[in-house]
């Protein structure tokens, strides 16, 4: 799954994966945590695969 | 391979007339030049309308889906491959089928022909290795090797895998070649090359759906991109919809595709689908050593769990 997106020229870094019982809320917050400062490190210029108002030509 | 021809409609009047089938699935001329049809037939006379030669690219499994009474069905290597995971998918039975095999020597693009020539093609005459292609005030004739669909170029599995007659003699299996070629140049981009690599690639994409419709792995009785409630994928142009729809209908086929060429024979717009399925056959062969219906008694890796499955990518 990973390997295709980003060999579609999604960015590494942007897609995570992880496996969490719905019994482990700390997990799930140390998991969220960890992904959201990682993926705030990354250009925002590299933000793709995003649906924005259809283009004009 | 025109020679095939002969023997396939002698042994399709033979199991018609033994009663071992119903009616046998194999190929028809159509009605322009390359453009060979499915056609069944359930009788003599219509067997008589059965050709092979080298515009028999579509996949005859795809017919195959939940197909009731004996079926015979002619099966070049990779249709067999196809019809093998039907099986194991539970779409048709082993039993109710007659596999009569043909070993192939590549399928021609008709892509690649039709871009050869400003005039419009009137006839495709094959004799032996040589194609000769002709129109009004124009004739030419090139090697069946340069004009090779490009998963024929690369492919290893030429002669059927199940069968239960051949149509000719074994051929020999391509060595030297490398399957994954065009996939290797795609993984040494960088994000953003790949990125409009596929951009480039699918901004023709009028999102018709032959690709889909080809394609013996989908049978499902409604697909993704037809569903409006909910709806899981955008129905316009916009380049997100029209990659999501791409990048999705890909990894339904994974581990299951044959890299056939079904679906870009059918793509009007002539769109290098395979881009996308080869990626992740390479992954299954790579991480699995799976390569999809070589065999009857293996489960696909994608529906078996073994405790040493990479996982790498979970954390
Ligand atoms: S995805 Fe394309 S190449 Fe793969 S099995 Fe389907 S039609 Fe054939
Ligand atoms: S057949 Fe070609 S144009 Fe049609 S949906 Fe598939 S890729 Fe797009």
């Amino acid at each position: 799954m990973k390997n295709l997106l980003e060999h579609t020229g999604i960015e590494p870094g942007r897609l995570h994966f992880s496996w969490i019982s719905s019994a482990e809320s700390t997990k799930f917050v140390d998991v969220v945590t960890k992904i959201t400062d990682e993926v705030k490190t990354l250009d925002p210029a590299n933000k793709k695969y995003v649906k924005t108002e259809p283009k004009v030509d | 391979m025109t020679d095939y021809t002969d023997k396939i409609k002698e042994i399709a009047k033979r199991v018609l007339a033994e009663g071992k089938v119903d009616m046998v699935i194999g190929f028809r001329a159509g009605t322009v030049p390359m453009m060979n049809q499915p056609h069944y037939a359930a009788s003599a006379e219509a067997v008589e309308e059965m050709i092979w030669d080298s515009n028999c690219g579509l996949n005859l499994a795809n017919y195959l889906t939940d197909k009731k009474g004996k079926i015979g069905i002619i099966a070049k290597g990779c249709d067999s491959r196809n019809i093998v995971t039907h099986v194991i998918e539970n779409k048709i039975k082993r039993d109710q089928l007659y596999i009569i095999g043909v070993p192939c020597t590549g399928m021609i693009d008709h892509h690649k022909i039709n871009a050869m020539f400003d005039k419009e093609i009137l006839k495709v005459e094959e004799s032996g290795d040589q194609i000769t292609i002709s129109g009004s005030g124009f004739s030419e004739t090139v090697s069946k090797q340069d004009l090779l669909a490009e998963n024929c170029a690369v492919c290893t599995h030429r002669n059927p895998v199940e069968y239960d007659e051949l149509a000719g003699e074994l051929v020999d299996e391509q060595a030297d070649v490398d399957q994954y070629a065009s996939v290797s140049k795609v993984e040494a981009m960088t994000a953003d090359e790949k990125w409009d690599y596929f951009d480039d690639l699918l901004s023709t994409c009028i999102r018709c759906y032959a690709c889909r419709n080809a394609c013996p792995l989908c049978y499902c009785p409604t697909c993704f991109v037809d569903e409006s409630r909910p709806q899981w994928v955008g129905k316009s142009q916009d380049p997100t919809d029209v990659r999501t729809f791409h990048l999705l209908r890909a990894y339904h086929c994974a581990g299951r595709c044959t890299d056939c060429g079904a679906c870009e024979r059918v793509c009007p717009m002539g769109i290098k689908i395979r881009e996308f399925t080869k990626k992740l056959n390479k992954d299954c062969k790579e991480l699995y050593g799976w390569e999809a219906g070589l065999s009857l008694d293996q489960r696909p890796p994608l529906d078996t769990f073994k405790a040493d499955d990479p996982e790498e990518f979970i954390k």
